[in-house]
């Protein structure tokens, strides 16, 4: 933690993002029912700087390969590492290389939303001033920097949620784990998200690995689609998405229904219809 | 003052006045010897001459000392054992058996063997009153301890928080609520462990005074001015723990 926190509070970071490599990651759940192998002989690599989106259905093993990079979980077998040649090692669980957002806001309700958006800061022991500053910056990058002084209940889903997105990227960390940070938010404020995830990213390109259910979502925001088999899961294609940005929420190019297209046959082809909840999502 | 307090302050005089009222009636439509129960008039005057003489007073202090000192040991100890009960089953699977079989034998037998132990010093009613305090306060804060939301414990492990600052972070303020139902129940309970750690052993405190006024004075008024003053000592007692939680604990 003490290598990770000093480079983190330092505030200067030259280097655009981080690489992720995970081979042959095998990931077996044991609990009272007996065991349950999330994840068996996936292999991906994701270039430093680059956007990835990762889709597949619920149970595919998502979750836990985001957990996995994360630092929170450890293969059964196989091996996860951060950082390209003689600096990859495996991830550790607040080392200030990586920033998880969540499903849910996940925000402690007896601090307000600026002290939220600087626990990070705080947990590494940045001292008060330093860290207000900067989670007041973060608060600012996503458009909420007036909900500063109140408390979680006080937000609205969205505001709730970009204050968790806000305090992922606190400590500007060159690795954006976001697990389906958009996904209990409204059509219209998810459209608006992603445009502004899109922004952020532009300005500054930290690699980005991005769990979601939206074929859609995925091809207005990444370089990159990862579709996931079933479970156990596995990586079952990697569809390149070369369209140009910044993308509008509503991509009419001809390539971008090619991508959808292939993303949907892909998806049928690895999953029973019947487990397929993007058959009915409408083309955009 | 605004209105509410005072329309509060009405209706708390009012109930007051009530129940003087059927009291009153009560001894003197039944009849009952004021040895049996003395009219509030002259548990009133009793009142009067041992506040005035000082008696209530030296005994009020003497059991308060014991309260305040019982109730922060015992409290004190039961956050910190109650912390280590919630964090770690370990730690439960060998404490609380001992624990429990403490909180089984009534205080009041446990009372003389104290005494024996330690002298029939402060020492002592201070580890009873601790004692009695301690059980209700302990389980409140294994199981607050425990009720923290496990998303939000995944959410502290993944920015790199070590045991100790999920602790102070996320589990004593979750824990709060609920700490604070037991140290209600506890602060209750100390008045009692107080007077029964007066009864085995003490030359002072409202305990000593109803056994004074029952052995040998026999007189009844005074016991029930005792009984009143431990009353109003509870009441004090649990309202103050009632304002600090208003104090600390955010409405959810």
């Amino acid at each position: 933690m003490a290598a990770g926190s000093a480079q983190a509070t330092s505030g200067v970071r030259t280097d655009a993002g981080l690489a992720v490599r995970l081979s042959a990651v095998r990931h077996v759940f044991t609990g009272p029912q007996g065991e349950l192998v999330a994840l068996d002989g996936l292999d991906l690599a994701v270039s430093a700087g680059s956007f990835t989106a990762i889709i597949g259905p619920n149970g595919c093993g998502k979750s836990t390969l985001l957990r996995l990079v994360a630092g929170l979980l450890i293969p059964t077998a196989g091996s996860v590492t951060l950082g390209d040649g003689a600096e990859a090692a495996p991830p550790r669980a607040g080392d200030g290389r990586t920033g998880l957002a969540f499903q849910q806001p996940r925000l402690l309700p007896w601090l307000t939303t600026l002290d939220n958006v600087a626990l990070p800061l705080a947990l590494d022991g940045v001292p008060p001033a330093a860290r207000t500053a900067r989670a007041r910056l973060a608060l600012e990058r996503v458009g909420i920097a007036g909900a500063a002084g109140l408390r979680p209940r006080e937000l609205s889903g969205g505001m709730a949620q970009r204050a968790g997105l806000a305090r992922a990227m606190v400590t500007d960390p060159p690795l954006l784990l976001l697990d389906e940070p958009f996904s209990a938010l409204d059509a219209l404020t998810r459209e608006a998200f992603d445009a502004e995830l899109q922004r952020l990213w532009m300005e500054r390109r930290r690699t980005v690995l991005l769990v979601t259910h939206s074929v859609s979502e995925a091809i207005r925001l990444a370089d990159r689609i990862v579709v996931m088999t079933a479970r156990p899961g596995a990586v079952a294609s990697v569809l390149q998405v070369d369209l140009a940005r910044p993308r509008p929420v509503q991509l009419t190019e001809p390539a971008a229904a090619e991508i959808d297209r292939a993303v949907r046959a892909t998806l049928a082809e690895v999953h029973p219809p019947e487990l397929a909840p993007w058959s009915g999502e409408a083309a955009s | 003052m605004s209105r509410r307090p005072l329309r509060r302050l009405a209706e708390a005089l009012l109930s007051l006045a009530a129940f003087l009222v059927a009291w009153k009636i009560l001894t003197v439509a039944t009849g009952t010897p004021p040895y049996i129960l003395p009219p509030p008039e002259a548990v009133g005057a009793s009142a009067l001459e041992s506040i005035g003489s000082g008696v209530l007073w030296d005994h009020a202090a003497a059991t308060l000392l014991t309260i305040v000192l019982g109730f922060g040991l015992g409290a004190a100890t039961a956050i910190g054992v109650g912390i280590g009960l919630g964090k770690s089953l370990v730690i439960e699977r060998v404490l609380s058996p001992y624990i429990v079989a403490a909180q089984a034998v009534p205080v009041l037998a446990l009372a003389p063997l104290l005494d024996i132990w330690f002298g029939g010093g402060l020492f002592s009613r201070i580890l009873v009153c601790a004692l009695i305090v301690f059980f209700p306060i302990a389980i409140a804060t294994m199981v607050g301890i425990r009720s923290a939301d496990a998303l939000l414990r995944e959410m502290l492990r993944s920015l790199g928080a070590t045991p100790g600052q999920v602790t102070r972070r996320l589990e004593i303020p979750s824990a709060l609520p609920v700490i604070f139902g037991g140290l209600r129940v506890g602060v209750t309970l100390s008045v009692i462990g107080a007077v029964v750690a007066e009864w085995v052993s003490a030359g002072t405190g409202l305990g000593v005074l109803i056994n004074i006024a029952d052995q040998g004075l026999f007189d009844t008024p005074l016991m029930f001015v005792a009984l009143a003053a431990l009353a109003i000592i509870g009441l004090a007692f649990y309202g103050l723990v009632a304002f600090v939680e208003r104090r600390l604990v955010q409405p959810a």
